[in-house]
């Protein structure tokens, strides 16, 4: 070959092998991940990175090929993203979620945690005593096609049966705890990412979730059915109805952080409180998911009151000792 | 003649007020200290790799119900239409979540649909895509867009118009949210720090000067023709020699001949001179560049 001339010409001469070498590599982790790689490559692949990096420098100063500043950008972004990219191996962080970091997230939320539950309980009293004096608040509160006929105008015969029908056969149960777990992770969703809005509608949302609850008693109540109501609806209601109190505070943490961001920018503020929020709601829809088997499942196949208390009772110790059981602080 | 029209455009072009146009790229500096530039996923292209992602889930989805249904037919079980309900009220939530989370958290950050387009996830401080971040951008969607979609489609529940009126402003303001900020985040990426960006695949080409130093001895340039175009010009330059249309070609050469003066009696093809031009001018440029002066392109005179 005729002596080169261009410096940049040579610069690439030299270098191209490690960055050819660097290529192959990543294509095979893009395909497969880091599995694909062997030792020797593993500890190869800083290096060539670093390399392709000091190239990319290099080239910008010496070299005016826009075709190779473009391949080693390409080049040196992919190899970045696998360098200092996410360190997840599936089953070891599921574990690593439930036994450490979903607990830990929640309890960190627990100021939020009070206020939300808070809320609820104001709604639900509220309701309670509204519907109590006079039963036409009832429909101001229970949209009708949720109501399934449980309104003031109902018999106390038929409220009763609502509260031990049984579905004919198991074909529906399946259905029906699919609906309700898809329909209750909307609602926890919804009381999540509405936070943003400085808190406003999940308040809301928190507020008219109590409502229901309590309206619900109220009608019951009248026909001298509370007992009986409330087995009914905390058999899955300890869990459903907790799970959206850590959705509403997880919402709340993201709404208090667009209001007071404190030192940091609103949208910096608003993505830390965000993360730690989806860290929560992630266990949330796990708890949704129990709730729906429980409400599908277990309320239709147990028709004794206190069985249903019991599982109830159950289901709040076993959730109150998992999250705010004290922890050891964490290794690091 | 060309000379005339160059002073005269002169004063016009040093006055010329710079605007910042917004071009999509933005500085990405890495733990090491180097900026390596990336420019910011295009609105449609999003939505498109979106599109598709939705068109692979629910022919997944479709799939197993049209099995399901086989097996109903073949076998007598009674159970098929209740299946189905599952499948489409939890499978559909099930499988996009994992879908979109899984896919994510590998080490391309990206889905099918964007990886098809070229992009990917990316933390938008420059450090690691955390799996938090890659589900809270991920869960916000719901809220986005599966949300209201589940206003639009739910009929036949006492859902009524002013609902579905309700869900669809609400999924427009947010659907187009990414177009009233500068980095087209959307609420999901604002909410979990993330940002989409593109990042296809570039494979290094021939270097353009690779038949110079052969060529240059039958082709001379004088220093004066080499100083008529910079750097700018010289990237221009490349772009016509690597696209290969000859038409281009042959314009820009005639083009090239005129302003530096070029006459030879030598006969030389048009992609000839330009490679043999490309060379020269690369070649005189660069070793000012060592020397400081970063010619920007033809109008400066430094």
């Amino acid at each position: 070959m005729a002596e080169l001339q261009l410096k940049s010409r040579r610069f690439r001469a030299e270098r191209e092998a490690d960055w050819r070498r660097l290529e192959t590599l990543l294509n095979r982790v893009e395909k497969g991940g880091a599995r694909r790689l062997n030792r020797d490559e593993l500890v190869e692949m800083p290096v060539l990175y670093r390399q392709a990096l000091s190239s990319l420098s290099m080239a910008r100063a010496i070299s005016l090929d826009q075709g190779l500043i473009g391949y080693l950008e390409s080049l040196c972004t992919r190899a970045y993203f696998f360098v200092y990219g996410t360190r997840a191996r599936p089953l070891e962080r599921l574990a690593g979620f439930f036994t450490d970091e979903w607990p830990r997230a929640v309890q960190a939320l627990w100021r939020e945690t009070v206020v939300s539950a808070a809320l609820m309980a104001l709604g639900a009293v509220g309701a309670y005593v509204l519907v109590a004096r006079d039963p036409d608040w009832f429909y101001g509160f229970i949209p009708q096609a949720l109501a399934g006929g449980r309104d003031p105008m109902a018999t106390t015969a038929f409220l009763h049966d609502t509260l031990y029908q049984k579905l004919t056969g198991h074909e529906a149960l399946g259905a029906l705890a699919a609906f309700l777990f898809t329909h209750n992770s909307q609602i926890a969703l919804f009381a999540f990412a509405l936070g943003f809005a400085l808190c406003l509608p999940t308040a809301g949302l928190m507020i008219f979730n109590g409502c229901m609850l309590g309206a619900f008693l109220a009608l019951f109540a009248a026909h001298g059915l509370a007992f009986q109501a409330t087995g009914w609806l905390m058999i899955h209601g300890v869990t459903e109805l907790f799970a959206v109190t850590l959705a509403g505070a997880a919402g709340f943490s993201i709404g208090w952080a667009v209001a007071f961001p404190g030192q940091r920018t609103r949208v910096d503020a608003a993505a830390d409180a965000g993360r730690r929020g989806a860290l929560v709601m992630g266990g949330v829809v796990v708890m949704l998911f129990v709730a729906g088997l429980l409400e599908g499942f277990a309320r239709q196949l147990i028709q004794n009151d206190l069985a249903r208390l019991s599982i109830a009772a159950a289901s709040a110790l076993v959730w109150g000792l998992y999250f705010y059981l004290p922890r050891r602080a964490r290794p690091t | 003649m060309t000379a005339a029209a160059t002073t005269n455009r002169k004063p016009k072009r040093t006055s010329r007020p710079r605007r910042p146009v917004d071009d999509g790229w933005r500085e990405f500096v890495t733990p090491e200290g180097v900026d390596l530039r990336l420019k910011i996923g295009a609105f449609g292209e999003r939505c498109a790799a979106f599109l598709i992602d939705v068109g692979i889930i629910a022919a997944t989805l479709l799939a197993l119900t049209l099995l399901l249904a086989a097996i109903g037919a073949g076998t007598g079980w009674k159970g098929t239409g209740e299946a189905a309900t599952i499948i489409w009220l939890l499978g559909f939530f099930l499988a996009r979540e994992a879908y979109f989370i899984g896919f994510e958290l590998r080490p391309n950050g990206a889905t099918p649909g964007k990886r098809a387009l070229g992009l990917r996830v990316a933390a938008r401080d420059g450090g690691r895509l955390t799996a938090n971040a890659v589900f809270a951008r991920n869960a916000m969607r719901e809220l986005e867009v599966f949300l209201p979609a589940s206003f639009l489609f739910a009929q036949g529940q006492g859902v009524d118009a002013g609902l579905m009126v309700l869900g669809a402003i609400w999924s427009g303001i947010f659907v187009l949210f990414p177009l009233f900020n500068r980095d087209r985040l959307r609420l999901g990426d604002l909410a979990a720090g993330t940002m989409v960006v593109k990042a296809p695949r570039r494979v290094l080409r021939p270097d353009l000067a690779q038949d110079g130093p052969v060529l240059i001895g039958a082709i001379a340039f004088t220093e004066a023709q080499l100083d008529a175009y910079g750097i700018k010009e010289l990237q221009v330059l490349e772009e016509v020699l690597r696209r290969a249309d000859r038409r281009a070609i042959a314009e820009v050469s005639t083009r090239i001949r005129a302003k530096i003066g070029w006459e030879t009696p030598l006969e030389v093809s048009d992609k000839t001179f330009l490679n043999a031009y490309y060379t020269g001018l690369r070649a005189r440029l660069e070793t000012r560049m060592l020397f400081g002066h970063r010619r920007a392109d033809k109008f400066d005179r430094s």
